[in-house]
C-alpha cells in the first residue's frame, strides 16, 4: 500500500498553512502505520481541537474529531470498551498539556494503551497565535506582545512522571525518527508518548524571528541532538527514546478485574 | 430467563437495575454526592457481568468516555450531580450533535455552585434542557417512586438507542436516597431497544448521518467495516466537516425535529382523579409524592382536585398538559425549584389560565402541608 | 554513466503549497521552487532517491519513485 491508500484524498490540499510541520507528521504517521501493515478497520484515530486536530479528517481510520482538550478522554472509552484495536490519539500542544493536562497525565498513570503523539509547535495557531504551556518563557504571541512570564512543560518530563511506559521526542525535521518512533510507540504495549517538534511558520516562527518553514527546520536539525549525545552537547534539546518500561497495562488489568468479580460469588449479589 | 425479584432499595440502587435490565455494559463516572452509590454498585455490577466500568478523573472525561464507548456499540451510562452536571454539559452538546447514544442520570442537589450536596432541589430542569450551548433538542424523564425509576430508566435507554440522543435522567436527592421496594421484572417483560445497525455491506458508500425517513440513523460500529468520520463541527452525511449553509441548517432541524415531531411518543405521564378536577396539581419527582398525597388526601374529604404527574419533562409535553387539563379552573405546579416547569404550564395552557407555583426550595422535600397551605392561599383563604 | 531508467519524482503541484522544504534539503539540488512557488524537478538525474524530499513534504505532494535497477538492488 502507499500513502494514499492510507488518506481521504478528497480533502486535500489539506487546510494547514504552507511549510506547516504538522503535514510532515501526517505524512509520517501514514509510513509508521504502513510500517506495521495495519488493518486500516483496526485503526481508531481520536482526536481533540485545533490545526493538529484536523489530522484525524484527512485519514481513512475511524476516525473521531472531540472536544478541545478532551481526546484522550473519548479514546480511553474506546479503549476500554475495545481493546483490541488500536487508539491513535494526535493532540496539539495547548490541546495535548493545557486544557488537556488532566486527561494526559490521568492516561498516562493508567497506562492505558494508547499513543499520544503531541505535535508540538509552541502555539495556539487555529485561534491565531497566542502563547502555549509549551511556548517556554520570553516567547512572543498574540498574549504576550511583551514576551511570556510562563515557564513551560518538559513534556517528555511530565509523561515519565505520569507514568507512560514509553515516551519519545523527535522534530519535523527527523523525519525516519518520526515513523520508527510512532511505529515503537504504536506497538508498545501501554501509554505511549512522541513529541514532534513541529514548526509553525505562520505564527510561531513569525512572532518569534525564526524564520520560515526551511529555516526552522535548519534549528530543529542544529538545535537537537541524539539523547546519547546529549552530555557533549547540553545545550540542545536532546531527541530519542526516553522511556521505555514494562508496567500493566490498564485494559489487560481489567480483564483480570472481571475474572475475579465473576468468579466472586458475592459481586453478583 | 431471570426470575421477577423484588428488592428493598434507594432509588440511585434502582437506576442502576433499570440500567442493567436495558442492556448496560459500560459506564464512566466520577464520585459526587448524591448519586455515587450508582457507580459504587455498577463498580461491582458490571464486571462481575462481563461489562466495563471505569472511574475517570473528573466529570468531563466521564462524559467522554461514555461517548467513545458507545460509538464502538455498548450501551453507555453515567451518573452525576449539579456541579458534575454542569461539567459535562459541552460534552453533551456533543453527543447531540454527533448524535451519539447515552444516559446521563442527573441525582439533583441543590444549586447554584457546590450548594447543597446532601438535600433535594429540582433546579437543574432548565439546565437539562439549554445546559449546552447552541440550538438543540434534548430528551429529559423524571420518576418519583423506584419503581418508575426502574421503568423510565429502561426508557431512557431504549429512546437514546432510538433516537440517537443523548438522555438525561433527572432525579433527586430524595428519590436517590429514599429505600423502598422494587421488583424487578423478568427479563423480556419490557421490550427493549437495540440500536438500528447499517446493513450496508463492506465496500458500499455507507452515510453514517444520512436519516432514514423515519428519522432513524442506522449506525455502524468503530472497529467495523465501515470507516468514518465522527465531529462535533456541523457535518455532511458522510460526518466531514461542513459550514454550507444548506447543510448546517439541515442539520440543525434533523437534531429538532427527530425529538420535537416524536414528542407525542416520548410524553411519559401519569394521572390520577383528573376527569372531574377543578384543581389540577402538575409535579414531577419526589415533589409529586407529596401532590399525590394531597390529591388523594383531599379527593377523600370531596374536593375536585387531581394530579398530572410528569415524567417526561423534555420535550415538554404541552399538547398533554393543554389536553389535561384544560378543564380546570385552576392548575397548580409543585416543584423545588423557581418555577421551571410551571413557566412551561404556562405557556401550554395560555390565557387566561390560572397557573400557580406552590414551591420549596430550602433543601427539604416540599411536604402535603406546604401544598395544602399553598392551596389556602391561591383560594383566599390564607395560610 | 547515468542509469537506464532513471528515478521518477512526481509533483503533485494542486497540492504543493511551495514552503520550499524539499529544494532546501535535496543533497543533489534536484528540485528548485519554481516562479509559481511550486516545487520543480530541474535535475533528475542526480536524484539518489533518498526520498527526503517525499517524506519532508507538509503537503503529501511528492512521490519518488525508483528506477527498476534499484529498487532491485536494495532488494538484494
Amino acid at each position: 500500500m502507499s500513502v494514499q491508500d492510507y488518506i481521504r484524498e478528497r480533502f486535500f490540499p489539506h487546510i494547514w498553512c504552507p511549510g506547516c510541520g504538522h503535514g510532515t507528521v501526517l505524512n509520517n504517521l501514514v509510513r509508521a502505520v504502513e510500517t506495521l501493515g495495519l488493518d486500516k478497520n483496526e485503526i481508531v484515530m481520536v482526536s481533540g481541537i485545533g490545526c493538529s486536530s484536523r489530522i484525524a479528517g484527512y485519514l481513512d481510520f475511524h476516525t473521531l474529531h472531540t472536544l478541545h482538550g478532551r481526546a484522550l478522554a473519548f479514546a480511553t472509552g474506546v479503549k476500554l470498551s475495545r481493546p483490541e484495536l488500536n487508539v491513535i490519539v494526535p493532540m496539539g500542544d495547548g490541546d495535548a498539556l493545557a486544557i488537556g493536562g488532566n486527561h494526559f497525565i490521568h492516561a498516562a498513570r493508567r497506562n492505558i494503551n494508547i499513543t499520544a503523539i503531541v505535535m508540538n509547535n509552541r502555539i495556539y495557531g487555529m485561534t491565531g497565535g497566542q502563547f502555549s504551556p509549551l511556548s517556554g518563557e520570553a516567547t512572543t504571541a498574540t498574549t504576550a506582545p511583551f514576551g511570556t512570564i510562563d515557564p513551560d512543560f518538559d513534556t517528555v518530563a511530565l509523561a515519565t512522571a505520569a507514568g507512560a511506559s514509553y515516551v519519545a521526542r523527535t522534530t519535523t525535521y527527523h523525519v525516519q525518527e518520526i515513523r520508527k518512533r510512532i511505529a515503537e510507540a504504536i506497538v508498545h504495549p501501554g501509554f505511549a508518548v512522541v513529541e514532534v517538534m513541529s514548526q509553525c511558520p505562520t505564527y510561531f516562527g513569525r512572532k518569534n524571528k525564526q524564520g520560515d518553514a526551511v529555516e526552522m527546520l535548519r534549528r530543529y536539525k542544529e538545535g537537537t541532538v541524539p539523547l546519547d549525545k546529549q552530555p557533549a552537547d547540553p545545550e540542545k534539546i536532546p531527541r530519542g527514546v526516553f522511556v521505555q518500561r514494562e508496567r500493566p497495562e490498564y485494559c489487560k488489568r481489567y480483564e483480570h478485574l472481571v475474572q475475579a468479580a465473576m468468579t466472586d460469588g458475592a459481586a453478583l449479589t | 430467563m431471570t426470575a421477577k425479584t423484588t428488592k428493598f432499595v434507594q432509588g440511585n440502587e434502582a437506576c442502576v437495575e433499570g440500567a442493567l435490565y436495558a442492556g448496560l455494559d459500560f459506564f464512566a463516572g466520577y464520585p459526587i454526592t448524591p448519586s455515587t452509590e450508582i457507580m459504587e454498585l455498577l463498580a461491582r455490577r458490571l464486571p462481575a457481568n462481563g461489562g466495563k466500568f471505569i472511574q475517570m478523573e473528573d466529570e468531563i472525561a466521564s462524559m467522554c468516555a461514555v461517548i467513545g464507548a458507545s460509538l464502538t456499540g455498548r450501551k453507555v451510562l453515567t451518573a452525576t450531580s449539579g456541579p458534575g452536571f454542569s461539567l459535562k454539559q459541552e460534552a453533551l452538546g456533543f453527543a447531540v450533535m454527533a448524535e451519539i447514544p447515552c444516559v446521563i442520570v442527573n441525582v439533583q442537589r441543590g444549586g447554584p455552585s457546590t450548594g447543597n450536596p446532601t438535600h433535594v432541589a429540582q433546579g437543574d430542569v432548565n439546565q437539562a434542557r439549554w445546559g449546552t450551548h447552541g440550538d438543540h433538542a434534548i430528551v429529559a424523564l423524571t420518576a418519583s417512586n423506584h419503581q418508575d425509576v426502574f421503568a423510565m430508566t429502561v426508557e431512557a435507554f431504549n429512546i437514546a438507542e432510538t433516537y440517537r440522543t443523548p438522555v438525561i435522567l433527572l432525579l433527586d436527592e430524595v428519590v436517590g436516597h429514599m429505600r423502598e421496594r422494587l421488583t424487578v421484572p423478568e427479563a423480556g417483560a419490557i421490550p427493549l431497544v437495540e440500536r438500528l445497525r447499517t446493513s450496508v455491506r463492506k465496500g458500499v458508500d455507507y452515510h453514517p448521518y444520512l436519516p432514514r425517513d423515519d428519522g432513524r440513523l442506522p449506525m455502524s460500529d468503530f472497529g467495523g467495516v465501515h470507516r468514518y468520520n465522527v465531529t462535533g463541527l456541523f457535518h455532511d452525511m458522510w460526518g466531514f466537516p461542513s459550514d454550507n449553509p444548506g447543510v448546517v441548517h439541515g442539520l440543525i432541524r434533523h437534531l429538532m425535529d427527530k425529538i420535537e415531531n416524536n414528542a407525542h411518543r416520548l410524553a411519559h405521564y401519569k394521572t390520577y382523579h383528573l376527569q372531574d378536577a377543578e384543581t389540577v396539581l402538575i409535579s414531577y419527582g419526589s415533589a409529586a409524592r407529596s401532590a399525590l398525597h394531597v390529591t388523594e388526601n383531599l379527593r377523600a374529604r370531596g374536593e375536585r382536585i387531581g394530579l398530572m404527574e410528569l415524567q417526561t419533562l423534555w420535550p415538554f409535553p404541552a399538547e398533554q398538559v393543554a389536553r389535561e387539563c384544560g378543564h380546570a379552573k385552576q392548575v397548580v405546579v409543585v416543584e423545588m425549584n423557581t418555577g421551571h416547569m410551571c413557566q412551561m404550564v404556562r405557556a401550554a395552557l395560555g390565557p387566561p389560565a390560572r397557573v400557580f407555583l406552590a414551591n420549596r426550595m430550602d433543601g427539604v422535600l416540599i411536604t402535603p402541608t406546604d401544598i395544602k397551605a399553598h392551596l389556602r392561599l391561591i383560594a383566599g383563604r390564607g395560610v | 554513466m547515468k542509469p537506464k531508467h532513471p528515478t521518477v519524482i512526481c509533483i503533485n503541484t494542486d497540492w504543493c503549497k511551495g514552503c520550499g522544504i524539499c529544494a532546501a534539503f535535496c543533497p543533489k539540488q534536484v528540485l528548485v521552487m519554481n516562479q509559481r512557488d511550486k516545487a520543480e524537478v530541474v535535475a533528475a538525474e542526480n536524484c539518489i532517491a533518498c526520498k527526503q524530499c517525499e517524506q519532508r513534504c507538509p503537503d503529501l505532494a511528492i512521490q519518488v519513485i525508483k528506477s527498476p535497477a534499484k529498487e532491485e538492488k536494495e532488494a538484494s
